[in-house]
């Protein structure tokens, strides 16, 4: 449901692309692009450009379709559908018919395979709700110094949702799903235009699969997925980076051994022992890396533009999110003075443990000229953000401390 | 009044994700790309993408393409799209 609201929004986008941009316009069309460190060919080449289906997103890539957030929209608790990032590997993305559309329930690791219709799975199974951050993982790519390849993502490879739906683990439990299940794989109906190209395939450990968390979503938001998320359903796995989360979901497979894909090994790898994590993908772990898992603790200012001016003792309040992998986010400290002091700021009521939580903090520079705002999150397991990138060659993980330059005038 | 409702709701539409306007730069070899790369993904991928690689980075996402993604990419191919690439939206 479009609003009046989110018309005007997509009105200011749509304008500045209308033709006849004057000079001050542009200046505001480049920054709605992302941060200045973004890479240069990537502001050049992106655009304000919207979807079927969608309000204006910065387009990262037409096809497959890789669409971004803008920051703006992350001043709400929960992200709206239509302004969703869309993050795809192949550029076969079928419009699934839930009339004809079939979720599978096979693999040697269980009993009772079976195949569940849209309906089936709508009405026969018990339908539960959870609100939870959608990272992709390489969001912040865009910022990694040096630049690896990729889509280079800005801030806004991420959106909170309330994910309704299944429980994986009651679909694994109606198949009698067996003690020896060690991942548990996920296909879907998008694949490459080249019969070579290696199929976007998944795997999870059997212990997430099980987590009650982890669902077959088929709403989000009160709605039916929007195609571009998944339609009809698509996996949430709650506190894990957005690889996982399978679109237009067709096969879901109990597996005794390691499943083999190129987009489990090489593709979305981190070293060992470079980050903070607590939970381990151990049947896909190798010598030197393993597959990403949980996200790191982050957070992200929503309200404050780099170079925003405010008048000599006008009150400023800055506001953002933040969110981990899970445990749940403890606290979240400001610094109006580029990081020697820095105080709690005020929580917004907390929507789950995997959802983000909302943030602000007012204060009131007592000088003129420049100042930087710095925010960071700390868990409740005591974990934070960093203030150096920990460099990785997909450009995962990137939770580096924030600092947007303001001018008191 | 209608009228004039409708053609404000056309200037204010966002502009649709259109792939068709996309141009990469002039240069020799840029057909050669064109016609190899566009197959299996929209073009804006290579400025997107730079300046981050150097000849040998682009030579690695090319082979990328060929062995791992199954582009069928000729060997003399590849070479004068490594050359456009490096070139154009090399580091």
């Amino acid at each position: 449901m479009r609003t009046r609201r989110d018309f005007l929004k997509v009105s200011a986008g749509g304008l500045l692309l209308a033709g006849g941009i004057r000079g001050a316009d542009l200046a505001v069309a480049a920054d709605s692009l992302g941060p200045a460190t973004l890479p240069s060919g990537t502001l050049q080449s992106g655009q304000l450009a919207a979807l079927p289906g969608k309000v204006a997103l910065i387009k990262k890539s037409f096809r497959p379709p890789n669409f971004e957030t803008p920051v703006r929209f992350f001043n709400e608790a929960f992200t709206p559908n239509d302004a969703f990032f869309v993050r795809y590997h192949l550029a076969d993305i079928p419009q699934v018919s839930p009339q004809r559309w079939k979720l599978a329930v096979t693999g040697d690791a269980l009993d009772r395979p079976f195949e569940v219709t849209y309906e089936e799975l709508s009405r026969d199974f018990e339908q539960v709700e959870v609100a939870a951050v959608c990272q992709c993982s390489g969001n912040r790519r865009g910022f990694s110094q040096p630049h690896v390849p990729g889509v280079q993502w800005g801030h806004g490879a991420i959106g909170n949702a309330k994910w309704r739906g299944v429980r994986l683990r009651d679909l694994l439990a109606k198949a009698d799903v067996r003690k020896d299940a060690l991942e548990i794989v996920f296909d879907g109906a998008d694949r490459g235009v080249l019969d070579k190209t290696p199929d976007f395939v998944k795997s999870v450990p059997a212990w997430k699969a099980m987590d009650e968390n982890t669902l077959v979503a088929l709403e989000m938001n009160g709605e039916k997925l929007p195609h571009w998320n998944g339609f009809p359903a698509r996996l949430v796995v709650p506190g894990w980076t957005a690889t996982y989360w399978m679109k237009h979901l067709t096969s879901i497979a109990a597996t005794a051994k390691p499943y083999q894909g190129f987009w489990m090994n090489p593709a979305y790898r981190i070293p060992k022992g470079k980050f903070p994590l607590v939970d381990r993908f151990v049947s896909q772990e190798t010598e030197v890396n393993t597959p990403i898992t949980e996200m790191v603790v982050n957070s992200l200012v929503t309200n404050l533009e780099e170079g925003q001016k405010f008048a000599f003792g006008q009150e400023i309040t800055v506001a953002g999110v933040a969110w981990d992998g899970g445990f749940g986010i403890a606290t979240v400290e400001a610094s109006e003075d580029g990081g020697r002091n820095w105080r709690a700021a005020q929580l917004a009521s907390d929507l789950g443990r995997f959802s983000w939580r909302q943030w602000s903090h007012r204060f009131t520079p007592g000088r003129t000229g420049s100042h930087s705002l710095m925010a960071k999150a700390i868990n409740r397991a005591g974990a934070t953000q960093t203030f150096d990138l920990i460099f990785n060659p997909s450009g995962y993980h990137n939770n580096v401390v924030q600092r947007i330059n303001f001018e008191i005038t | 009044m209608r009228t004039i409702i409708a053609l404000l709701l056309i200037a204010a539409a966002p502009a649709l994700a259109d792939e068709s306007q996309f141009r990469l730069r002039d240069g020799p070899g840029r057909q050669l790309v064109e016609a190899n790369c566009v197959m299996c993904h929209s073009l804006d991928y290579i400025p997107m993408n730079s300046p981050i690689l150097d000849r040998k980075g682009w030579e690695g996402s090319i082979n990328k393409m060929i062995k791992v993604m199954g582009a069928p990419i000729a060997e003399a191919d590849a070479h004068k799209i490594v050359d456009y690439l490096a070139g154009q939206y090399g580091k």
